[in-house]
């Protein structure tokens, strides 16, 4: 069925306002767009890992979810969902549940590409019917920044500073999508937030809808950890997806697809520029990160677009 | 059953939930994060063409959608981003000025 | 009717989840809890039960499974050892403290480093403060028996906590007894079925699991768990007495061997309580008032019944099957000691640790025990209050 917007968004909010997350927080609004992929008559059970949106989400007593939701620990979520699934076939077996239940989960970069990627790698090769959706914020922003294996090189992070002998985040950014992808999964995507979310919002109902286990990886930006403006939000995604950094693509059994190719592909640094975590690249004499930063994307673009052909 | 309305931080542990879960759905909406707001996005109904691009941004599900139409800032839970004002192509929100 | 097999620990476990028929089994394998998984493994194989069995990849994630299953409003259960539980020490309070009942069967062993698979109580004593009710066993058949009451425990209604049914690693995990089984219809009646009050499928309500609990909430949350574990006492009562009409078997918090009058007492845990029996049965035949009290339940501690049982004695020898390094003694001695601490007038009390990685204890070992406990009982002077036995000292 074709896209209808004003139709989606129609639908009655799965997940609600007066959550504690920071005033213009990427994490909202994936956690919304991707909710919004249910069909309304399917019920689903939210499995999350400790991280800004567990601490903000459900903080005692109040819940911003009107589906079930489950948090355990940081590095277990795949796991801690796991079990939600396996009792569903039981009791779905034994006829004490009859309804339809999807099982989503979210996680941080920190809870996914890091603590969590065991618990994680586990349960996609187990294939339990599930999707994972990393809100990756490229840093550990719920202790305050500390760098992650997702932080790109060159950020500055808490615990990867600005100095006088190292500048910010030292090696490259992992490519989880990727690894997600040689689990040999049915459904692996990377999206973030463009115009009318048309991309994002298919890539969450083929996640959600494809069976067996599903990945799902959203640039989800932190004006905190990043450090810019809060309503400049859609323009980051925009460069973010229009410099070819975060390419938006899908893996569908093996098969790759791009679901976005910029007009004209914008330099790295317009990116970088709007971000107080990159500011040291463009002081005098670290022009060569600037350089490094774009080659990085170069590469890994015509890598991916030999992938997609 | 316990409600989270019924929940305070001056309620006994005999009127609190087993292991603190919550039996409702949405008990957050109780939640006012409208007062962190510094600045205050307003809606001007007459520039906006009800693309409605501003919705899905919107962090706090603050943006209410009615017969296709985005209706007033829910302002108990609008935290002040200003990413709708970004969001928005025709100019039809703009920061209140300073009273 | 029950009939009797032969059976190791393990098995005898086995067989008792297979009669149970769970929901959802976290497993994962570790020395000497393994058999457990595979034996259920071939029920799951062979259609026996209903059960998902999920296979993940570290105990961290078995007990993630299990927490998930519990809330989803299934019955969960797993089976570890040693460095396997460590592993899930964070999880077990986070089960604890949510309020889950899932069972979880424990083939004791050490814990490394160096590494050792043998048996001692370091890695269940490590788990001790978790929050979740520990149940252990000196036999097979005590193992069986306990794992059967575990569920009917775990899930009345004031108390919803997670129960530990500890054996001891290889020496009863592995040994092959003749054991008494129920037949599987006895056992499902005994446990009955699962109807949680609020779970994460339910259709006409949600439910919301683990919060963040700020400071305003968390020590009423923590206050309600020291609750439950109180009202434990009393479930595992009464599940031991429904037991007790079905089986004939008699359990407690705890077994007084030859206690009645005796002077001279030990205090231990599990396996080792077989051998003190039989140093008993011969001390006694040769006219000597000495007994034994072998724990049944650690966790909620029978503080008041303990001491209670002691309270005629002149000198208590409490035996630790872990170190607790506190350099004052382990942890049943600890809170054995501190049960004493209320009487008129006390037994002298000392600890051995002993048995660590397996290390062997006989009975002339435990003889001696006595003898030193009828020294204290006559001189008055405790001498070393913590001191190990079975290790090598330079001559």
């Amino acid at each position: 069925m074709a896209y209808n917007f004003k139709k989606e968004l129609e639908k009655p909010e799965r997940f609600v306002g007066g959550h504690r997350l920071c005033a213009g927080c990427g994490a909202g609004i994936t956690l919304r767009a991707v909710m919004r992929a249910l069909e309304p008559g399917d019920k689903a059970v939210v499995t999350n890992a400790t991280g800004c949106v567990e601490v903000s989400t459900f903080m005692y007593p109040y819940t911003s979810w009107t589906d079930s939701y489950i948090h355990t620990a940081f590095e277990n979520a795949a796991a801690t969902c796991s079990g939600v699934t396996a009792c569903y076939e039981a009791l779905k077996r034994r006829g004490k549940v009859t309804d339809n239940y999807k099982f989503i989960t979210f996680g941080g970069d920190g809870g996914t590409y890091d603590i969590g990627f065991q618990s994680l790698s586990g349960a996609m090769e187990r294939g339990h019917d599930m999707v994972y959706v990393c809100y990756d914020n490229e840093a550990y922003m719920n202790t305050g920044i500390q760098r992650s294996s997702s932080t790109p090189r060159f950020a500055n992070a808490t615990t990867a500073p600005v100095g006088r002998e190292k500048q910010g985040k030292q090696q490259d950014k992992k490519d989880l999508t990727a690894i997600m992808v040689a689990h040999g999964i049915p459904y692996a995507a990377q999206t973030t937030f463009l115009g009318n979310f048309r991309d994002l919002h298919e890539k969450a109902k083929k996640a959600i809808y494809t069976e067996g286990p599903c990945f799902l990886n959203v640039l989800s930006p932190c004006p905190r950890g990043w450090q810019y403006d809060t309503a400049l939000l859609p323009k980051i995604t925009q460069l973010a997806v229009d410099t070819c950094l975060w390419p938006m693509y899908e893996v569908e059994d093996g098969v790759w697809h791009l679901t976005y190719e910029p007009k004209k592909k914008v330099p790295i640094e317009e990116y970088m520029r709007l971000q107080g975590r990159f500011k040291h690249c463009f002081q005098k004499g670290n022009e060569w990160m600037l350089e490094a930063a774009q080659q990085y994307v170069d590469e890994k673009w015509e890598a991916l677009l030999a992938k997609c052909r | 059953m316990i409600h989270a309305k019924d929940i305070h931080e001056n309620s006994p542990w005999t009127k609190m939930t087993q292991g603190g879960e919550i039996y409702e759905p949405a008990t957050s909406l109780l939640f006012n994060t409208g007062d962190w707001r510094t600045q205050t996005p307003v809606f001007l109904e007459k520039k906006c063409k009800q693309c409605l691009l501003c919705v899905p941004y919107c962090p706090d599900s603050a943006i209410p959608v009615k017969d296709g139409k985005r209706g007033e800032f829910d302002l108990m839970h609008c935290k002040g981003c200003g990413i709708c004002i970004t969001a928005c192509p025709f100019d039809a929100i703009v920061w209140k000025e300073d009273a | 009717m029950a009939h009797l097999d032969r059976l190791s620990g393990n098995e005898a476990v086995a067989v008792a989840m297979r009669q149970i028929d769970p929901d959802v089994m976290g497993a994962f394998p570790i020395t000497p809890s393994t058999e457990i998984p595979q034996y259920f493994a071939q029920y799951v194989a062979d259609g026996l039960v209903n059960t998902e069995l999920v296979t993940v990849e570290s105990e961290h994630s078995s007990m993630s499974v299990c927490m998930g299953a519990a809330a989803a409003g299934g019955r969960a259960i797993s089976a570890t050892s040693s460095a396997g539980l460590a592993l899930m020490y964070e999880t077990l309070y986070v089960a604890a403290s949510c309020r889950m009942p899932i069972v979880l069967a424990v083939s004791t062993r050490a814990l490394s480093g160096p590494i050792n698979i043998n048996n001692d109580h370091s890695d269940a004593m490590g788990a001790r403060d978790s929050g979740w009710i520990q149940i252990y066993a000196e036999n097979n058949q005590e193992v069986y028996d306990n794992y059967v009451q575990a569920f009917p425990i775990a899930e009345t209604e004031n108390v919803r906590l997670p129960v530990m049914i500890c054996q001891d690693g290889f020496i009863t995990s592995h040994a092959v007894e003749n054991i008494e089984l129920l037949e599987d219809a006895e056992v499902k009646s005994f446990v009955g079925t699962y109807e949680p009050k609020h779970y994460l499928l339910n259709p006409d309500e949600p439910l919301a699991v683990g919060p963040y609990d700020v400071t305003h909430y968390y020590m009423e949350h923590k206050r309600q768990q020291a609750e439950a574990m109180r009202n434990a006492r009393a479930a595992i009562l009464a599940q031991a007495e429904r037991f007790e009409a079905l089986t004939g078997r008699k359990y407690g918090f705890f077994e007084a061997y030859k206690m009645d009058d005796a002077e001279l007492a030990l205090v231990l845990m599990g396996s080792t309580a077989g051998t003190a029996k039989a140093a008993v049965d011969m001390l006694r035949a040769e006219g000597r008032k000495v007994g034994l009290v072998k724990i049944r339940v650690f966790r909620p501690f029978p503080m008041e019944e303990l001491a209670e049982a002691l309270k005629n004695c002149r000198a208590v020898a409490v035996m630790d099957k872990s170190e607790g390094f506190s350099a004052c003694g382990g942890p049943l001695f600890a809170e054995t000691r501190s049960a004493l601490y209320d009487l008129e007038t006390r037994p002298k009390a000392i600890n051995i640790v002993y048995g660590l990685g397996g290390r062997d204890v006989a009975v002339d070992d435990v003889r001696a025990l006595y003898d030193r406990l009828a020294d204290i009982a006559a001189t008055g002077e405790t001498g070393p209050v913590y001191s190990h036995i079975g290790v090598r000292e330079e001559a």
